[in-house]
């Protein structure tokens, strides 16, 4: 379970979260949404530790992720991310990009990585690609690469952020299809998104983000049916 | 000039002689570039740091480095410490200032390298549970090796070269010196330069085909 509580946070002068709550139970889909500048990426990053925060709590299984005495480079394990612009690391084949972290953060052996590896791999349709540079691959499979990566840490949560955005229009449905798998095997996402089909069809609960305020959330159906509050209504009919 | 007559039996035969002083030009080149690299490792770092005070000497050496002459350099290793009390031999002169050269310029290098991997390679990697300093060992290092292979090359070929500069301050035991040495017993002036400069020119491709080499087959993506 992840638990935001009144978190706030700064880029100096500038409030970018404004006081979010918010709890993530195990096995939800939870998608965000929300004008650019809304603070949605800054909040992932806030959960996985990546940046500080200013006041408030953010709470992962009950380890407190901004805790002086918590071990971020442990937390991080069972908290996956997936950025917009995929960080494949270029020198490193396909299979060894999966392979690195789980052996040299989870210290399996190189024949059970690339067991893991290979199958997150084939899980998302690279299965032909393991011995390729990334740098030979398309935007789709990079982004698929990295869902990969991600997944074969065996991570409790996935954090996506506007996965399909740097992809041409042709390449987002392979990608989505990937994501769509892994909510209909029960993980547990948020995940940031332009794309609100994927987030009516696929999300328990959808978020909308506004100015840095948690305007709205709740059902896809209700969001998108019938939104309470004037921000979301004109986003709303901006992006449709 | 028109009653020089070429006499390239001499020089030749004074090969075996060459070859031991060319042995010595690469140690000395092999030398001052591990001490370059360590420098200039610390002085990117340096330039890199919140501290002017840390700054400000990393800065002046680059500047200095890489706008002078080498020449000047080396004098300043064997002179210029001279006037101070500090006496330098010439080997260790020559030593100090193509190495004080090299550190300039690869630290450049270096720093160049580390610029151009975004910070978001770091990123991708701490959020797969790595640490600062394993996520830079593992990911942005071996990327900055690629980067820096070459240039670093270069400058190797350059430090090769560099070594010759050794005779203005009485090195005499590595090519430039030798040559020189046995130009003033014999005055066979073209022929042993002609010569030298011949094996400086096989040295330094050699050096530049194995790198490209290696390259090739270290560096597949
Ligand atoms: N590292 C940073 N330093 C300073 N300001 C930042 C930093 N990261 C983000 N910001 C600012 O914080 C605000 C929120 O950014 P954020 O990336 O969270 O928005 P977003 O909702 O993800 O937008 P988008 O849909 O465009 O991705 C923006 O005004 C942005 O300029
Ligand atoms: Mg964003």
């Amino acid at each position: 379970m992840i638990e935001i509580e009144n978190v706030h946070k700064s880029f100096g002068a500038l409030e970018v979260l404004k006081g979010i709550d918010l709890t993530v139970e195990k096995g939800e889909v939870v998608s965000v949404i929300g004008g650019s500048g809304s603070g949605k990426s800054t909040l992932l990053t806030c959960i996985n530790g990546l940046e500080p925060i200013n006041t408030g709590r953010i709470v992962v299984d009950g380890t407190e992720v901004h805790a002086a005495s918590t071990d971020l480079n442990r937390l991080r394990r069972k908290i996956g991310i997936v950025f917009q612009q995929f960080n494949a690391f270029p020198h490193l084949t396909v299979l060894e990009n999966v392979t690195l972290a789980l052996r040299k953060v989870l210290g399996k052996s190189r024949g059970e990585a690339e067991e893991i590896a290979a199958r997150q791999l084939g899980h998302v349709g690279l299965g032909d690609k393991l011995k390729v540079y990334p740098g030979r691959l398309s935007g789709g499979q990079q982004q698929r690469m990295a869902i990969a990566r991600a997944l074969a840490m065996s991570p409790d949560y996935i954090l996506f952020d506007e996965v399909t955005s740097a992809l041409d229009p042709q390449l987002v449905g392979e990608v989505l299809d990937t994501l769509k798998l892994l909510a209909e095997e029960g993980m547990t996402m948020i995940c940031v998104t332009h794309e609100m089909n994927f987030a009516r069809d696929v999300s328990h609960r959808v978020a909308f983000f506004h100015k840095g305020v948690m305007a709205e959330i709740g059902a896809p159906d209700q969001i998108f049916g019938a939104p309470e509050r004037p921000e979301t209504r004109e986003f709303l009919s901006n992006v449709r | 000039m028109f009653n020089y007559t070429f006499q390239w039996r001499q020089a030749f035969r004074a090969l075996p002689e060459m070859l031991d002083g060319a042995l010595v030009t690469l140690q000395i080149a092999v030398l001052s570039m591990l001490i370059g690299m360590t420098f200039a490792v610390i002085l990117a770092v340096a330039r890199n740091s919140a501290s002017r005070w840390l700054r400000a000497p990393a800065t002046a050496w680059v500047e200095v480095a890489r706008n002078t002459p080498a020449l000047f350099q080396i004098y300043m290793a064997h002179f210029g410490l001279g006037s101070f009390g500090i006496y330098l031999s010439p080997f260790a002169a020559l030593l100090a200032g193509i190495a004080f050269n090299n550190a300039g310029y690869l630290s450049e290098t270096f720093r160049g390298a580390l610029r151009a991997i975004p910070d978001t390679q770091i990123r991708a990697g701490r959020s797969l549970g790595m640490g600062q300093a394993q996520a830079f060992r593992l990911i942005v290092m071996p990327q900055m090796l690629r980067i820096s292979f070459l240039p670093t090359m270069n400058q190797t070929v350059w430090a090769i070269l560099m070594t010759s500069l050794g005779v203005t301050v009485g090195m005499n035991t590595d090519l430039a010196g030798v040559t020189q040495d046995l130009n003033a017993r014999s005055f066979r002036t073209f022929e042993f330069f002609a010569l030298a400069a011949v094996i400086y020119y096989v040295i330094a491709k050699a050096v530049m085909l194995a790198s490209r080499l290696a390259a090739w087959r270290m560096f597949r993506y």
